[in-house]
């Protein structure tokens, strides 16, 4: 996601205009680091505070729990930067569960010689992808290593969320004669990043599709308190995902191969690179196994919301083949969806 | 999307499919010979809605599975110099070495880039002129024209930091071995599209006419590849052995001729090591004398290094359609696509890698 208003908001006046290692030091370069770059995107009272750690109601019952760390190269990408996926990504592993994500905590690691224009733009996106899914920062930490010691910067997020009582979303919960649902077209994100990269030569129109999915399961959870299982399927792609579930579940599950909808220009990166857009990273994507019942109706929910606005019914859920993703393909031949073996890699022909 | 849905549209197919299993009377066995072909069956199952005459053997066109171990072995040794940045297509740098693959080279320190052409490789020793930049140039007819085209702009550019590690193989010559050995089972040829789109087809005339074999030079979208089989199909049930050409929005007999320019400037015909079938007289190009500079075998004194295969791989008589991979003992247990031992374990496009994954779903 692009904010205008990262474009136009003017970078701090600070001592120097690159991170150095004082300002890692805790002395007055750091405090003057966080009171111009940090504390005035994501201002709220529990931040204010400075205190060693953060304070917070606690509503009673469950609680959601997530970790993630960003390493992403490029940094910046068409469709988003590590900034605003740091966010989202940790938002969506939180709401994947059916919490509603409250508090976050972020951490940095900035390479000595960092840009502060730089920094100050990733954290403009933080700021707005965190108003947009509602969350507050609530804790965070800075750390400077030495150049060459990090790729210009790592952030780590860590968030908490309430999971209402009556909801029991769960990898392990497919019954036979799920449906499978998608929120959107695969592969955008995966390819977005790989088509950026130093060394490719051809130019593409792919962007990025990180985004915040909380409000989405919001409007989910409202339709039906029956899904049963929800991932955001990141690295590793659908295919990973699906994996995960027949296998927690130990049933099989058939996908039908016309449906899944991968936008033309991802495609077309795909082919050029020999990649399967099912093994490709999302980041603003989910898929949600549902009872057949309220599938049609779930996915209506779906389709109102932007984010979920080209969601499709791809498969079900069958007690044949358990632990195992079959694809039907165009001439009605069932393949084997397998778990990748390592990372994508081009092919040479 | 245009030039691809055309040619997956499942209802043209099934209509090629029909014809296939109307004209099919008895047992036949088609070789494909490309690995970009065989990805396409095993993606699309084409083999499973075959009439069940007609065998599919999955033929040697896999570079990433033929490049010999030695030969990868080498390129180890040259990525592992501190003086060294080693570049290659993605997914050589997952096929094993005797000890280590590229991946590991570059976890301890060696300086391990991939790309997506030889000119990026090119680039790279331009804006490098203190490092030793060198290209693994694998691969069959279809990527040679950009190899030899880096190597020939290098020494126009008098970049002589860059060289490639030349592994390449020639597909006729490999056809012919296989229909040699005194074991053969192939009774019909799906030749490799993009290579014929460089090559063309007159090399493949004097092969069906010496092994009466029907060669139908065929695309990769399923229905190319239905196209190529009905036609081989056809031939066979009529005792004919013609060279075909079912790929012909791309391919013109006499091929690409500027490609086939820079390839003769630049590389000779050599003999060649193919993994799991061992060596094959004039099989495969070297760089010539005149670029002698820009060949990383000379310049990093390489060529002493010879490894054996692994002895319980059968990949050789798996690559001739002569046993299956289940017949393997190692199949599945030692050898894995995680632990491959052999040739066609190695990459997605190999057949043992494909039943792999087949033999899973039958259980």
């Amino acid at each position: 996601m692009i904010f205008p208003e990262a474009l136009s908001c003017p970078v701090p006046i600070l001592t120097h205009d690159t991170v150095q290692m004082a300002h890692g030091a805790g002395g007055k370069l750091s405090s003057e680091m966080i009171d111009k770059i940090f504390l005035p995107r994501f201002t709220n009272t529990t931040l204010e505070q400075m205190e060693d750690q953060a304070i917070l109601d606690n509503p009673g019952g469950r609680i959601a729990f997530s970790t993630d760390t960003f390493v992403v190269d490029p940094i910046f990408f068409p469709g988003g930067d590590i900034g605003d996926l740091a966010i989202n990504g940790t938002v969506n592993d939180v709401a994947m569960s059916g919490a509603q994500p409250k508090f976050l905590s972020v951490g940095f690691i900035l390479e000595e010689g960092l840009s502060f224009e730089i920094l100050h733009r990733i954290v403009l996106s933080m700021e707005q992808a965190a108003k947009l899914a509602g969350v507050q920062i609530v804790a965070g930490d800075t750390k400077v290593v030495n150049r060459g010691s990090c790729d210009k910067l790592f952030i780590n997020t860590t968030g908490i969320g309430f999971v209402p009582d009556d909801i029991h979303i769960s990898a392990s919960n497919l019954k036979p004669g799920d449906k499978i649902i998608l929120s959107g077209s695969l592969a955008d994100h995966g390819m977005a990043v790989m088509t950026s990269r130093e060394g490719l030569s051809f130019q593409s129109t792919v962007k990025s599709d990180t985004a915040g999915l909380n409000h989405l399961v919001s409007d989910m959870l409202a339709t039906s308190t029956e899904i049963h299982a929800m991932r955001d399927p990141t690295r590793g792609g659908l295919a990973t995902s699906l994996n995960e579930f027949a296998a927690s579940s130990k049933v099989g599950i058939q996908l039908y191969n016309d449906t899944i909808p991968v936008k033309d220009d991802v495609r077309g990166a795909c082919e050029i690179l020999g990649i399967d857009p099912l093994y490709v990273a999302n980041e603003g994507k989910l898929v949600a196994i549902v009872p057949a019942e309220i599938a049609d109706k779930m996915l209506a929910t779906m389709q109102a919301n932007p984010l979920g606005q080209d969601a499709v019914i791809i498969g079900e859920v069958t007690d044949k083949h358990p632990g195992i993703v079959a694809l039907r393909t165009g001439l009605g031949a069932n393949r084997i969806v397998d778990m990748p073996v390592g990372e994508q890699l081009p092919r040479i022909c | 999307m245009k030039y691809l849905d055309e040619f997956r549209d499942p209802v043209v197919a099934k209509k090629i499919l029909d014809e296939i299993h109307a004209v099919t009377t008895q047992p036949w066995v088609i070789m494909e010979i490309c690995g970009g072909q065989t990805h396409s069956i095993i993606r699309n199952g084409i083999d499973q809605v075959l009439p069940k005459e007609i065998e599919l053997v999955h033929g040697p066109g896999c570079p990433v599975c033929v490049t010999p171990l030695e030969i990868i072995d080498q390129a180890i040794e040259i990525a592992g110099r501190p003086d060294v940045i080693f570049t290659s297509f993605g997914d050589m740098l997952r096929v094993p070495g005797s000890h280590k693959d590229l991946f590991m080279v570059r976890s301890e320190g060696g300086d391990v880039r991939t790309v997506f052409s030889p000119l990026e490789s090119l680039k790279i020793a331009r804006e490098n002129p203190d490092k030793e930049v060198v290209f693994f140039a694998v691969g069959f007819e279809t990527t040679a024209p950009g190899n030899a085209m880096a190597v020939a702009q290098a020494a126009k550019e008098g970049l002589t930091n860059f060289s490639e590690l030349v592994s390449h193989v020639l597909v006729p010559p490999a056809m012919e071995a296989l229909l040699s050995s005194p074991l053969n089972r192939v009774q019909g040829y799906l030749a490799a599209g993009h290579v014929c789109t460089v090559m063309g087809w007159d090399e493949y005339d004097p092969i069906a006419k010496k092994f009466k074999v029907p060669i139908v030079i065929t695309g990769f979208e399923p229905m190319d590849i239905l196209e190529g089989i009905l036609h081989t199909v056809k031939q066979l049930e009529a005792g004919t052995y013609k060279v075909e050409n079912c790929y012909a929005r791309i391919v013109e007999q006499g091929g690409n001729q500027p490609a086939q320019k820079i390839i003769r400037d630049v590389f000779e015909i050599t003999n060649r090591k193919w993994r799991g079938i061992g060596e094959i007289p004039v099989s495969g190009y070297k760089i010539t004398e005149k670029y002698a500079v820009h060949d990383a075998e000379l310049k990093f004194e390489v060529t002493d290094i010879h490894t054996e295969e692994p002895e319980i791989c059968i990949s050789g008589v798996i690559l001739q359609g002569l046993k299956k991979p289940h017949d393997c003992p190692a199949f599945g247990k030692e050898c894995t696509p995680q632990t491959p031992l052999g040739a066609t374990m190695v990459s997605s496009e190999g057949a043992c890698a494909a039943y792999y994954l087949y033999q899973r779903i039958a259980d």
